[in-house]
């Protein structure tokens, strides 16, 4: 880590969306207050800046989080992406796409967590990590299979007071299938 | 939220000197409670140790068909953990029923433990609350308490201990090591939350500036067939109001073993050692296990409008007990 | 110009066609900013710092060693703020609610209120200071409690009158064959929308600019010119994308006390209300306690009706939650009684939420109408259906059009109606008891003034400016498709711009209103363009631009009850041994106009009942009554549905179009929740045969009811 300023505050290097941003930081700077107001960064949404909500979700290190409740001079030598960083340049990540085309939010507020989380919830779901309404067979049976039920449950995490859920699990259905095809495919690829 | 200053330990001896050195110091986990009562003026320390770099990140099995789980394994590694699932699957279930995702890839293992409570006089330093403020009051026992405790409170305080993970580690004997300036330690996760008493700033027997450094599980077979239930004023993302973590085996229509740990209900997860006593030996059928609840629950004290909690959990108990039974049957 | 009254229903293409938001993009990608999020090099930032004490007054705010800590620029308090003006009308025909007009004198009237504002270089310094002030306080014995019969309780007139009544309601309840009289109860509910309110203020040559997130820039501008006596045209706001409103986003304290602060220190100053200021700043929909009484004859037609409801309001403001207004347009009686009272309490201010009113007034209404079905024993939706008034049942106005019957009838066949076993108690799956319910839902459909401008550019596309509000509702993308289908062209040829005063007067997105209102505004400016369009060889490099003003065309408008109308059905499931409520499907019908982007419009309709589905089992705001505060308000302490509390929802609506209406549309924001939770409980009743008539049904509730009687719906919670 970089030399402290004073005891109070640091100079630090985060890593976001591929990019190193060097920064001073006041350690009482939490990492979704520096994506706002220090790096201009404010897709990031802070609904209730006390891990309750979900707008304020990243991804650090590929898992997703509350960056109102990360403090940015501990997230210093993480991978962090946000909502900015998930799109392949002009091409939107297929969650970001699924979401549009399915009308999966309303006022548009916790939809950058949403699509965080969701992202991850498909890679959590792949890795076969079992949910709170998941009837656990084992570890060796594999990913159950992504319900409905499983997608409600694993994106509880991120209120969305709209009330947009039933299009935002139908977005996130789509997009998981599209994952499932892609992987397939890879697969195949490999194979061949 | 006070300024303070930021360290990052590597290795066990390096964060005790790190916080040894600074009474107001405080170890840094997940930061998924620490980092909000930061924010609600709960907690003010002068700096942080930032221990989730620790080498403490690893679930591994013992020889004897046990687990020690790291202070610092997330809980999403926990739940996910393949041994977790196979030896102690209520402990898998009970960790999922907590929080979300998101937080559940933040807080640790021993950061769950050592969570403060959510009773919301606690949280709010404009009121009274004798766990913040020794000596300011409990608004709770004559105030907003429908989600406060029934068991083991007292006129001091009716917080309840929020961990739904904690429920499980003690109904599976859990034991807490820790780290010290004195050297290492251990505590039965059963002895590790004080009693209320009229201390209730006193919350755990772990020693001023000691690490949690892992929660070790002894085998125990009864658990591949366990069951964690939460109930709750949502289906998901919600604190519980009530919780059983449950493990049984039956042999012959005899309860050959049980094990019951109850949430919600008390200062901390409760272990229903009276409720064990009734189910041992006896038959493996709903009156036995109503009359183990009743066991356990002939001590409850409900205060006005928490009186729910004891039919909750006496029904909570029969139905989890009865599908444990019901499945170890067929 | 004369407005011309825009051709019934030219429908061309667009509207009526499913289509992605315009904004869309921007919101998936985080491109969209909000009012929090636009920066200024010279940005500082204010904090809030509210009362502790729900009654008293303010002894001393000690400034001194707070404007020591590092970064701290000022502090603001009753001592050393300007003085506002009050005495006006807003735009909505309402006076201020002097809990935004900040800092005005020592008094505190609730628990919550604001007595300063911290300001300094940057948010987590003005945290700290704000949390370090020493407010001292005389505190007063507080009254904080709604209860029934409160004895300071007043009739209370709102945008409708406290008080109707015709008929001998007594004498009538006595000739009844069949009567209910119960008493319903709703908890204080927040709006809780995502963004809490956030508004960066700054002078700008001599310009008040305000970027802010509300429901109406034009409101909040007119309000500001107000209060700080200052020339409308001075005053600029805007609000382009909105984090959800549902009532809450007027004027409000962070705009004021921004203002005040940027003028004191000559730059740009944020303020952003935190998740529990908004509890109290925010406003919130009161709690309700109702009495219903419903006499009938053999066959379930209504002889008497009485519906009373009482709701709070702070000592400062006076806000009635009309509750009572639902049977005045809903249901005749040959007798016919309602009221709205209020109580002045040590409480915040309520507000708007989402159906004022309807929302708690149709929990009510709704659930006795089928506590009377079952006593009657007839169907719930046959008992509705007989009950069909021909004229208004207040008014006596003919309606507009009232397709209620077609949505149940639709409903029905959608939902299995049919195929019902009204026996309570007797369906089971598992652990779970399970049972269906329905209720009837309607909304006004009102217009208010606006006005438009449209520009046809050089390059032909065009550009249409409006001070619209789109919190989420679709309404950018509904105006798109509305102008591009009356300027006969494709919708990507049109932009659309909104959320700013300096386009005009128009409606706020409010009363599901907005989208009305400035449609009609729209389409009468395009009908003109295009007029002028004909005459026109080429267009100037500025444009051609009309602007249109439909104050004219709605008061030339019939007068008629113009309402929407709804089918909510439900089925629960209920496990009586935990408490636990789980709602397994919801359908939805409506008759709600002309329905502009189906896509959109879905949603909100199912957004509604999703909130019906919280409202019915989760939502409360807990009050202390030791220190009159809240208790534990944030978004753990206040539960608001989430993922797993909803399931899939269908929303889907019939033909409804009333031949005297030029515009057709009828607005489809409120409409969802109304009726929404009745249909919840009435499904509990179904499961189980115990009567919830308090919200929310919560797990202790449930647990705490006496066991089912299958005889008949006498057991009650």
């Amino acid at each position: 880590m970089a030399p402290a300023t004073s005891s109070t505050s640091s100079a630090i290097t985060l890593n976001i969306n591929g990019e190193k941003h060097h920064l001073p930081i006041d350690h009482r700077t939490t990492l979704l207050d520096a994506l706002r107001e220090r790096l201009d960064l404010t897709g990031t949404k802070k609904g209730c800046d006390q891990g309750q909500c979900g707008a304020c979700t990243v991804l650090v290190d590929r898992r997703r989080v509350v960056s109102c409740l990360s403090l940015a001079v501990a997230a210093e030598g993480r991978e962090i992406t946000t909502i900015e960083g998930v799109a392949e340049g002009d091409e939107l990540h297929p969650v970001q796409q699924a979401f549009l085309d399915l009308d999966g939010y309303q006022c548009g507020y916790c939809t950058p967590g949403q699509i965080c989380s969701a992202i991850a919830v498909i890679e959590e779901h792949a890795a076969g990590w079992p949910s709170a309404v998941t009837d656990d067979p084992g570890p060796e049976a594999g990913p159950p299979p992504l319900t409905p039920d499983e997608i409600r449950e694993r994106m509880s995490g991120n209120l969305c007071r709209c009330g947009a859920y039933v299009s935002i699990v139908r977005a996130v259905a789509r997009a998981a299938e599209s994952h499932a095809e892609h992987r397939a495919e890879a697969a195949k690829g490999t194979a061949a | 939220m006070r300024e303070f200053g930021y360290q990052r330990a590597h290795d066990v001896t390096g964060a005790l000197a790190l916080l040894a050195a600074d009474p107001d110091a405080r170890f840094l986990g997940g930061g998924t409670n620490l980092v909000d009562l930061m924010k609600s003026g709960v907690e003010r320390p002068a700096r942080l140790v930032d221990v989730r770099d620790l080498p403490l990140d690893r679930v591994e099995p013992t020889a004897d068909g046990g687990l020690r789980i790291g202070a610092t394994v997330t809980n999403s590694d926990l739940a996910a953990h393949p041994e977790v699932r196979r030896r102690y699957p209520a402990l898998a279930q009970a960790v999922l029923a907590g929080a979300s995702g998101q937080l559940r890839n933040m807080a640790t293992v021993g950061g769950n433990l050592l969570q403060r409570t959510r009773c919301g006089y606690f949280t709010d330093v404009s009121k009274p609350c004798n766990k913040r403020v020794p000596g300011s009051g409990c608004p709770a026992v004559t105030g907003e308490h429908h989600n406060h405790a029934v068991l083991g409170a007292s006129g001091h305080c009716v917080a309840v201990h929020p961990s739904d993970m904690g429920v499980a580690l003690t109904a599976f004997d859990a034991v807490v090591s820790y780290a010290s300036a004195d050297g290492p330690g251990e505590t039965p996760l059963t002895d590790f939350y004080l009693p209320v008493g009229d201390t209730p700033h006193r919350e755990t027997a772990l020693p001023p500036g000691a690490l949690i450094t892992h929660v070790s599980l002894p085998a125990a077979p009864v658990a591949a067939r366990s069951r964690y239930r939460k109930v709750r004023e949502r289906a998901s993302y919600a604190f519980a109001i009530g919780s059983v973590a449950a493990a049984l085996t039956v042999e012959d229509g005899l309860v050959r073993e049980a094990r019951l740990a109850l949430g919600a209900v008390a200062s901390r997860p409760w272990r229903a050692r009276a409720a064990e006593a009734v189910l041992a030996g006896a038959p493996a059928d709903g009156a036995t296990f109503a009359a183990a609840a009743d066991a356990e629950l002939a001590a409850a004290r409900p205060l006005p409008d928490n009186g729910y909690k004891v039919t909750l959990m006496r029904n909570l108990v029969v139905s989890v007990l009865t599908e444990l039974a019901g499945r170890d049957a067929r | 110009m004369t407005t011309t009254t825009p051709g019934p229903r030219a429908v061309r293409g667009a509207v009526g066609v499913a289509h992605t938001r315009v904004e869309g993009r921007d919101k998936v990608t985080g491109a969209a900013r909000y009012a929090g999020e636009i920066p200024h090099p010279d940005l500082a930032h204010g904090w809030l710092v509210l009362s502790t004490v729900a009654r008293g007054r303010i002894l001393d705010v000690d400034t001194a060693p707070v404007l020591g800590m590092p970064g701290v620029l000022t502090v603001l308090h009753h001592g050393n703020a300007p003085r506002l003006n009050l005495d006006y009308v807003g735009m909505l025909g309402t006076p201020p609610d002097p809990t935004c007009a900040v800092f005005q004198h020592d008094g505190v009237p609730f628990a919550g209120w604001p007595v300063a504002l911290v300001v300094a270089e940057t948010s987590e310094e003005a945290r700290e200071a704000a949390e370090a002030l020493v407010v001292t306080y005389e505190r007063e014995p507080h009254d904080t409690a709604l209860v029934a019969g409160h004895p300071d309780a007043y009739p209370a007139a709102s945008h409708m009158p406290a008080e109707t009544e015709k008929g001998d309601l007594e004498e009538r309840l006595a000739a009844s064959a069949h009567v209910v009289d119960a008493r319903y109860t709703t908890p204080e509910e927040q709006h809780s929308m995502m963004e809490p309110h956030a508004a960066t203020a700054r002078w700008d040559g001599g310009r008040l600019e305000v970027v802010d997130s509300n429901q109406g820039a034009v409101w909040v501008q007119s309000e500001l010119a107000a209060m700080f006596s200052l020339d409308a045209s001075s005053v600029r706001v805007r609000s382009e994308h909105i984090g959800g409103g549902f009532g809450s986003k007027g004027l409000r304290a962070h705009q004021v006390s921004a203002v005040m602060a940027a003028t004191a220190l000559g730059r740009p100053v944020r303020v952003v209300l935190t998740r529990r200021q908004t509890f109290t700043l925010g406003g919130y929909r009161s709690p309700t306690t109702q009495r219903i009484r419903l006499g009938a004859a053999p066959d379930g037609r209504l002889l008497a009706l009485e519906h009373l409801s009482l709701n709070q309001t702070s000592r400062v403001y006076e806000f009635v939650e009309p509750s009572a207004g639902v049977a005045r347009v809903m249901y005749d009686a040959e007798a016919h009684r309602t009221a709205n009272h209020v109580v002045r309490l040590d409480v915040p201010s309520p507000t708007w939420m989402r159906a004022p009113g309807e929302a708690p007034g149709s929990f009510a209404i709704e659930a006795a109408l089928d506590e009377l079905a079952t006593r009657a024993g007839v169907d719930p939706i046959e008992l509705r259906l007989r009950n069909e008034p021909e004229v208004g049942p207040v008014s006596g106005l003919p309606f507009g059009s009232r397709n209620l019957a077609a949505c149940f009838r639709e409903g029905a066949r959608r939902f299995g109606w049919a195929d019902r076993d009204p026996r309570p108690g007797t369906r089971r799956d598992g652990r779970w008891l399970l049972g269906t319910g329905t209720a009837a839902a309607s909304f006004g459909a009102g217009a208010a003034p606006s006005t438009a401008l449209v520009t046809a550019e050089a390059d032909g596309s065009f550009t249409v400016r409006i001070t619209a509000a789109d919190i989420g509702t679709g309404a950018r993308t509904a105006l798109t498709l509305i102008a591009a289908d009356a300027l006969e062209t494709a919708p990507d040829r049109v932009r659309v711009r909104i959320g700013d005063s300096d386009f005009g007067h128009a409606m706020i997105a409010g009363g599901s209103m907005g989208t009305r209102s400035w449609a009609w505004a729209v389409t009468a400016a395009a009908a003109e363009l295009r007029e002028r369009l004909a005459v026109t060889t080429a267009v100037p490099p500025e444009g051609i631009t009309v602007r249109s003003d439909t104050t004219a065309a709605l008061g030339a408008l019939a007068r008629k009850e113009r309402h929407s109308y709804g089918a909510q059905f439900a089925e629960v499931a209920v496990d009586t041994a935990t408490g636990e409520v789980r709602v397994r499907r919801m359908l939805g019908v409506f008759a709600a106009g002309r329905i502009v982007n189906p896509l959109t419009a879905r949603n909100q309709l199912v957004g509604g009942m999703t909130w019906g589905i919280s409202m019915a089992l989760h939502e409360e705001a807990v009050r202390d009554r030791d220190s009159g505060g809240h208790y534990a308000p944030d978004l753990a302490g206040y539960h608001v549905a989430t993922h797993a509390d909803v399931p899939d929802i269908e929303a889907d609506w019939v033909d409804d179009h009333d031949p005297d209406d030029p515009v057709g549309i009828k607005g489809i924001g409120e409409i969802g929740i109304v009726g929404a939770a009745a249909a919840v409980a009435n499904a509990v009743w179904h499961a189980t045969g115990v009567r919830h008539r308090d919200l929310p049904i919560r797990p202790d509730r449930i647990l705490a009811a006496t066991a089912p009687d299958p005889a008949g719906g006498a057991a009650d919670a």
